[in-house]
């Protein structure tokens, strides 16, 4: 039994693999030459100092137009990603946490969620889903998430505190279930107690299939969502990987070396 | 009289009238109010764009064709017409039906009126030589050229009179259905009068049959909103893609009464729609409510005219437009506030939604504020769809166009939202959805 989940292990393909990733943005090089490889099971964390290229990470493999790629490829389950559009993607089990959840006046959450989970199962070739069963689906994740009925009402994000932002984030991770979650600057605007609530909606998500890669400025949420891989990134490189001792260093440290080394 | 140059059009027109004006109903009097019509349509001719009120919309280019007058349906006409009315029935109202601009007695439901409620053909009004109504009917507003012509030309229509104290409950429709005999010309009038403290939903659709396509429909209604009534309306423009629809409404209101009008325009390769409401009697209140739909290379311009002529009373307006592809919408808005007219509130909100880096919409509000206690405003902006949000939704699974839909859905929805009644409001958002999903 152990040596059949050992060889399953060895033969499992990686979730997610970024390979010598060159992106342009206006004839500006952000990243060059970046490779990152995400198991399942694994959570890693992305550090880096501003304009490292974080953030056009996150942006590039979820789709976001405006980024031209001129080198290197993602593979997502061994399929090019680079190749979908960003719905293609999250169907696929993609998910992008924002940093900045825009709002959408006019689109109810609810209408939102039912539309967007349908959209996927339909891509997928699964049977949609019926508005009860959505209803008592979304009602339970809200309800673990400590986010009212009354929210799901309103536009999307529309008049949501930066925490309720945040958290409307995690409920639509949960709501989808992605095989990859990236979660993109997820401690920024939050106080320490929307962080805790945040990063618990986080951890209990963490699964042996799924994997997250967690994005941050600062070593404080990795308290929270304790990661098992840390990269630093600096000027569109990952310049160090390691445990997550890593992160406790850099906290001590600062990113000063690292910029030098890049 | 003959100073304007004329286009063949213009030209057509008129010896379109003097060929059918003998066949016309009405005699003596009418006649003469006809010709009198005719007459003031005749001293400017076809609008073009020189003449302000009609810049965006210049019939002399437009129009390039005079079609004849359409014959009295037939019974295939009828079938047809009926197939096209089963297709967007509108469930408990009343329906009073004009195919090819003639009243429809067989098609209409004109059993058990309710105690109050009249309903008579235009022609038969016209025929039994009413004098004060044919004034009405056929020389008001001939100022205005297209209404000087649609007068002049009318043919038949419905004159609805709801007597004092009389609330209906169950809503008037008036249908236009073109049948599709052949390319015609329809000219048609109606009348509603809404008594003292009286109430009455109107619905107002353009339908075309089966084969129905490059016709054109002239359309006007006068109302008349009496102290402390209350008219909800709603008008439904669907259309062939190839036809023509150059319509009014003139709307007057007395004391406390209130006017809510929503209008969609979806179907027409050109539709003007010109609808002046008077407050004539102070504490009136007004919500003038619109959408347009339009892609391929349509051409909706909505034009009011809102005429604050007394004290204390409110206006608004909300207005959307989403134009995809070549289409191009025009909304022009006036308000006016007469130097009587104080404490007056009027605001006007315009939004176009362009779809296509070749759509074009055009915003028009005015403001001529002639008295100084009233608060007044409006704003106007066009834009396309925010890019952040539709790549938000597309991170989340859904497709482009599925997302544009559920944006513009949101966009127009805040005008849709104005419609009273819950049965009214399902079917613009029917229509709406129709319209999305064609496009998808």
């Amino acid at each position: 039994m152990r040596a059949l989940r050992m060889m399953l292990r060895k033969n499992q393909m990686s979730l997610l693999e970024v390979k010598d990733l060159k992106v342009r943005v206006e004839e500006r090089e952000i990243l060059h030459g970046l490779s990152l490889t995400v198991n399942p099971g694994q959570v890693h964390a992305i550090m880096g100092p501003n304009g490292s290229g974080k953030s056009t990470l996150s942006h590039v493999i979820a789709g976001k137009p405006g980024y031209e790629v001129t080198g290197g490829q993602i593979l997502f389950k061994g399929e090019d990603l680079l190749e979908m559009a960003p719905n293609e993607r999250a169907a696929k089990g993609v998910f992008l946490a924002f940093q900045y959840p825009v709002e959408i006046p006019g689109v109810t959450t609810w209408n939102f969620l039912h539309a967007a989970l349908n959209a996927q199962r339909k891509a997928r070739g699964e049977d949609e889903i019926s508005s009860p069963a959505f209803l008592k689906k979304v009602r339970e994740v809200a309800k673990s998430l400590n986010i009212p009925q009354d929210m799901l009402k309103r536009g999307v994000n529309v008049g949501f505190s930066g925490g309720e932002k945040k958290r409307n984030e995690i409920l639509q991770m949960a709501l989808f279930e992605p095989a990859v979650c990236i979660l993109d600057e997820m401690d920024s605007g939050l106080d320490i107690d929307a962080l805790r609530i945040a990063a618990d909606g986080v951890n209990a998500l963490r699964s042996p299939e799924r994997a997250m890669v967690v994005i941050t400025h600062y070593q404080r949420l990795l308290n929270y969502i304790v990661p098992d891989v840390v990269h630093v990134m600096s000027k569109g490189r990952v310049v160090k990987s390691g445990g997550k001792e890593l992160a406790l260093e850099l906290e001590e440290s600062g990113y000063a070396q690292f910029e030098d080394a890049a | 009289m003959n100073v304007v140059a004329k286009t063949e059009t213009g030209r057509a027109l008129g010896d379109a009238f003097t060929a059918v004006r003998d066949r016309l109903p009405g005699k003596g009097k009418i006649v003469d109010q006809r010709q009198q019509a005719f007459e003031a349509y005749e001293r400017s001719g076809l609008p073009h764009r020189r003449i302000e009120d009609w810049k965006y919309t210049d019939l002399r280019a437009l129009m390039r064709e005079v079609l004849p007058l359409a014959p009295a349906p037939d019974a295939a006409a009828l079938d047809r017409a009926t197939a096209a009315i089963e297709l967007r029935a509108i469930d408990g109202v009343r329906r009073l039906v004009l195919v090819d601009g003639a009243f429809a007695a067989d098609l209409s439901d004109l059993g058990s009126l309710e105690k109050g409620l009249s309903v008579r053909p235009l022609r038969e009004v016209l025929d039994a030589g009413d004098a004060a109504l044919s004034a009405q009917a056929i020389a008001s507003d001939i100022a205005n050229p297209m209404i000087a012509l649609n007068g002049a030309m009318a043919t038949d229509g419905v004159v609805v009179d709801i007597a004092d104290g009389t609330v209906l409950t169950r809503p008037l429709h008036i249908v236009h259905v073109a049948s599709g005999t052949a390319p015609v010309a329809m000219f048609t009038r109606s009348l509603l009068r809404l008594g003292r403290d009286a109430g009455v939903t109107l619905v107002e659709s353009y339908l075309a049959g089966e084969g129905a396509k490059a016709y054109q429909t002239h359309d006007g209604l006068i109302v008349s909103i009496g102290d402390n009534a209350r008219l909800d309306h709603v008008r439904l423009v669907e259309d062939s893609v190839d036809a023509f629809n150059i319509s009014s409404a003139t709307v007057s209101l007395g004391a406390h009464a209130h006017f809510n009008t929503f209008g969609l325009t979806s179907g027409g390769h050109v539709s003007r729609y010109q609808l002046t409401v008077t407050c004539a009697g102070e504490g009136s209140k007004v919500e003038t409510n619109g959408v347009n739909l339009i892609n391929g290379k349509q051409h909706a311009d909505t034009t009011l005219f809102m005429d604050h002529a007394v004290p204390h009373c409110a206006s608004r307006e909300i207005f959307r437009a989403v134009v995809d592809d070549r289409a191009h919408s025009v909304f022009q808005g006036r308000i006016i506030v007469r130097p009587d007219a104080q404490k007056t509130d009027a605001k006007m909100m315009t939004r176009a939604l362009l779809l296509s880096d070749d759509a074009e919409a055009d915003n028009k509000p005015e403001l001529e504020i002639f008295a100084d206690d009233v608060t007044c405003g409006h704003g106007a902006t066009t834009g396309a769809l925010d890019e952040s949000l539709l790549f938000y939704m597309r991170a989340r699974g859904l497709p482009e166009k599925e997302a544009q839909a559920l944006l513009i859905q949101a966009f127009v929805g805040e005008a849709i939202e104005t419609i009273v009644s819950d049965a009214l409001r399902e079917v613009a958002i029917a229509t709406a959805q129709r319209w999305l999903e064609a496009r998808a």
